[in-house]
């Protein structure tokens, strides 16, 4: 290919309207100075011989061939979009838990990771809630707001939480009968000063709003009277 | 038990119904027997049914369908906002209006003050239950 501009040229024949250019054919073999690119080479156009192809590899007939018509799956070229995050969340704020094991725990909102979930901590000291990941959907932003500028997460992603993988132990026959493993899996050392580390400065913000403590640790729940769609969060 | 409120041009009344909810109008004109024409400070003036509106005890003294300008003079002059906000009524809106507005950490320190003040009650309770019994 010959070189290519540095940037692509506009189009130097404007349109009056779609379909109808402002110049003639001569007056753009003019503008487009073919005449001067005909002039350097002799009053012929430059024509370049087609450059030799690279040898594609010869191809096998299939070794099978299906008895009916495969259809070939059409193509989907569709990537998911980044979760939105509701407006009322921004860090710091208090989110109440709706499902799960810490449902109804009032918990602060630290960061949303990649894969869309919501990064959140009790704090751990406070309402027994860890570092974890939450899904938006089953979350009710309180407008509550907690001062969250000490605390560094960068260094959690979705990758910090992933599952373990373990190693397959080979099955011997004697130990179906022995207890497998330990029950539980030891939470690693350095997950726990994680934790202490961003509850740390998180408790100190929270101990300067009075009674935030007791309403972080007390959970959420419904009573007599209270309508959802008529309270304010 | 003769009525004690009538519609009267001047009569401020309450929006029960629809898109001007709660706010507190002032009757300004009669238009037949079913509706009025009504304005306050910060609306058009338009007619309502007499359906949608209770009437308050307040009554300001202006001209049939008085100007803008005079309607708000005369509200203030009658000082229609006190009076109201200083009313039982007025006060049980204000009310209700801030307690659908609480935010739910609002709500758990409203229940910490109540208990707070039953434990006090009930302390003085069983002070006078001791006095009396002793």
């Amino acid at each position: 290919m010959a070189a290519k501009r540095k940037t692509p040229v506009k189009s130097r024949n404007p349109d009056l309207i779609r379909g109808v250019g402002k110049y003639s054919r001569s007056k753009m073999y003019h503008k487009r100075g073919l005449w001067a690119i005909k002039a350097k080479h002799g009053g012929v156009f430059p024509r370049h011989d087609p450059q030799p192809k690279a040898p594609t590899a010869a191809e096998k007939p299939p070794k099978f061939y299906p008895a009916d018509d495969v259809k070939k799956p059409l193509l989907n070229k569709r990537k998911p979009k980044p979760t939105k995050l509701r407006t009322s969340i921004t860090p710091g704020t208090v989110l109440i838990l709706l499902a799960g094991r810490f449902m109804g725990k009032r918990v602060v909102f630290l960061k949303q990771l990649f894969s869309g979930l919501l990064l959140v901590t009790g704090p751990f000291k406070i309402n027994g809630v860890p570092l974890r990941r939450v899904n938006q959907s089953y979350v009710i932003a309180t407008s509550t707001k907690v001062d969250i500028s000490g605390v560094n997460v960068d260094k959690f992603d979705d990758k910090y939480f992933a599952k373990e993988v373990e190693k397959k132990k080979k099955k011997g026959k004697g130990e179906f009968f022995e207890a497998e493993k330990e029950d539980k899996k030891k939470l690693p050392e350095d997950k726990k000063e994680d934790q202490k580390a961003v509850d740390a400065s998180l408790i100190k913000s929270i101990e300067g709003v009075p009674d935030l403590k007791a309403y972080l640790a007390a959970r959420f729940s419904l009573k007599s009277g209270m309508k959802p769609h008529e309270l304010a969060f | 038990m003769p009525f004690k409120r009538y519609v009267e041009i001047g009569r401020v009344a309450l929006v029960n119904y629809g898109k001007d909810y709660g706010k507190l109008v002032v009757i300004v004109d009669v238009i037949d027997q079913n509706r009025a024409l009504v304005d306050a400070p910060d609306m058009v003036r338009g007619q309502m049914n007499f359906k949608r509106l209770t009437l308050t005890d307040i009554t300001i003294d202006i001209p049939r369908v008085p100007k803008k300008k005079t309607l708000i003079e005369a509200m203030e002059k009658a000082d229609v906002k006190t009076k109201w906000e200083n009313s039982s009524w007025g006060r049980k809106l204000i009310v209700q209006k801030r307690r659908a507005s609480l935010n739910d950490f609002d709500r758990f320190k409203l229940m910490l003050a109540k208990i707070k003040r039953a434990g006090v009650v009930r302390q003085e309770l069983a002070k006078l239950k001791k006095e009396n019994s002793s």
